[in-house]
């Protein structure tokens, strides 16, 4: 078995199948990205995995052990607990607007610590907490405004703080939901670029689900284009971009002529 | 002493009466407004029916009737009798008694229905994204309302707090429907007296402490303003 396996996963909302026999696996360090319209069913694969939305049927595993099944873990422990193999980070950053960019990543971070020390868990931290924040604020260009407020930073940069404070639990695998839609065009080239630094230099996981075609083509090693629920293709990328099969010329044809 | 000084002295002793009134009103209506509220919330359907029939009768019959039925309803009914203070300090004694005791627990009960669905509307008016990002940094429900939800909703909910607060610094003169001795009972007394410059004293008295308040919810809320939703 690969490092994160996904198997037989459904979903549907009554009538409506979502998710359709949802297949794949990726190794360690790899980087996955998942194309396809709205409401094909990319982000609700993204919720599922990280517990945001149950599942009909199916199972997730990560090195062997299993993360996800349509049995919901019923102690919110549990669930904590597993979440922690997942960070992800959202289309429309969702950073805590009463917090300050520092204290925005030492929240849950000082959180996890405390609970991991009442179940008598090994910490996550490898250094004091400050220096951890900081290595994390600076992996990310903004080690010069740990005291500003959200409100006060551009979309491009409350994206990089939340990518920073997705990364502080220290997650095997990162996923991202659109992390540039919600920004202006000039802005997603800062993130784009954090993000490919995190494969480049630091050889994250990611799951990365994008709009952005010519990002997926570059820091893809795989590319998963879903379409009504199901994977209509899957492979490297020159695969899928150079795919025969009609749905995906189709698609590619049409995001092609609206980025230009 | 005049007849001012004596009446000044009267009212002021009708406004502690008020005040205390006021404030353990809030003291109890608050916290039990956020509990109604999680109830109201909960995904348990007979709970939430349960106290949304709660919160429509509290909102929906008049507090003065409530006040009346909490005071005579548990003694006609079952022999309860609301407790008495015997410290012996006749002011206390006096000042929380029996009667007071009960407009209380009316008061209480009946804002924390208001305040219950004022919470609701202000935990629902936060985005969705706060809870998720809470839950998928491994923050518990609990974690995720305590540090997350509860400023925001707080900075949300001032202005429409404040209504009501303001509002129950006027209400407490219901209480002399069962004769607690606040100020506008206390100003009543010098009307049958014949006196009815003390009305309007007891007036002033009124606006002077919504003024304060209103003063004091300004700065709340400017205390408030770095947090931009």
């Amino acid at each position: 078995m690969g490092y994160f396996v996904v198997r037989n996963l459904y979903k549907s909302y009554g009538k409506n199948l979502v998710l359709d026999d949802i297949n794949f696996s990726i190794e360690k360090g790899q980087v996955l990205s998942i194309i396809g319209r709205s409401g094909c069913g990319k982000t609700t694969l993204l919720r599922s995995l990280n517990y945001l939305e149950s599942i009909d049927s199916g199972e997730v595993y990560l090195e062997d052990e299993l993360l996800l099944s349509n049995e919901f873990p019923k102690k919110e422990n549990d669930i904590i607990k597993k979440r922690i193999h997942y960070g992800l980070v959202f289309q429309s950053f969702n950073l805590f607007p009463q917090y300050n960019v520092y204290q925005n990543i030492e929240l849950p971070l000082k959180l996890m610590e405390e609970k991991r020390k009442k179940d008598n868990l090994p910490s996550l931290l490898n250094k004091r907490i400050e220096e951890e924040i900081l290595e994390l604020l600076d992996k990310v260009g903004l080690k010069n405004k740990m005291d500003i407020y959200p409100s006060q930073l551009s979309g491009g940069q409350c994206q990089r703080v939340a990518i920073a404070r997705a990364m502080a639990l220290k997650p095997d695998i990162l996923c991202f939901d659109e992390p540039t839609s919600a920004l202006d065009p000039e802005l997603t080239g800062e993130v784009l670029k954090v993000i490919l630094e995190l494969k480049v230099k630091y050889h994250l996981t990611m799951i990365i689900v994008t709009h952005e075609m010519a990002f997926a083509k570059t820091i893809s090693d795989k590319v998963m284009f879903m379409d009504g629920g199901k994977i209509v293709d899957y492979g490297s990328p020159d695969d899928v971009f150079n795919s025969q099969n009609e749905k995906t010329k189709n698609f590619l044809k049409s995001s092609i002529t609206l980025n230009q | 002493m005049g007849q001012f000084g004596s009446v000044t002295l009267e009212l002021l002793n009708g406004l502690a009466s008020s005040f205390f009134l006021f404030i353990l009103t809030l003291l109890i209506s608050i916290p039990l407004g956020l509990l109604m509220c999680f109830c109201t919330m909960s995904k348990f359907k007979p709970l939430s029916w349960l106290f949304q029939g709660i919160v429509l009768v509290l909102r929906g019959t008049p507090l003065m009737l409530q006040i009346f039925v909490i005071f005579y309803v548990p003694g006609l009914l079952f022999g309860f009798q609301w407790p008495t203070m015997n410290t012996g300090w006749s002011w206390f004694d006096a000042t929380f008694s029996t009667r007071f005791i009960a407009a209380l627990v009316a008061f209480g009960i009946n804002y924390a229905a208001y305040f219950s669905e004022i919470f609701r509307g202000g935990i629902q008016s936060i985005p969705k994204g706060q809870f998720e990002a809470g839950a998928v940094l491994g923050m518990s429900r609990r974690e995720i309302f305590r540090k997350v939800i509860l400023l925001q909703m707080i900075k949300r909910i001032v202005p429409p707090m404040g209504n009501e607060i303001i509002t129950l610094v006027k209400d407490t003169s219901l209480a002399n429907v069962i004769a607690v001795t606040e100020l506008m009972f206390r100003a009543q007394q010098q009307l049958n007296k014949g006196l009815i410059w003390p009305i309007f004293y007891a007036g002033l008295f009124y606006f002077l402490f919504n003024a304060l308040i209103t003063y004091l919810l300004k700065i709340a809320e400017r205390k408030l303003e770095y947090i931009k939703i």
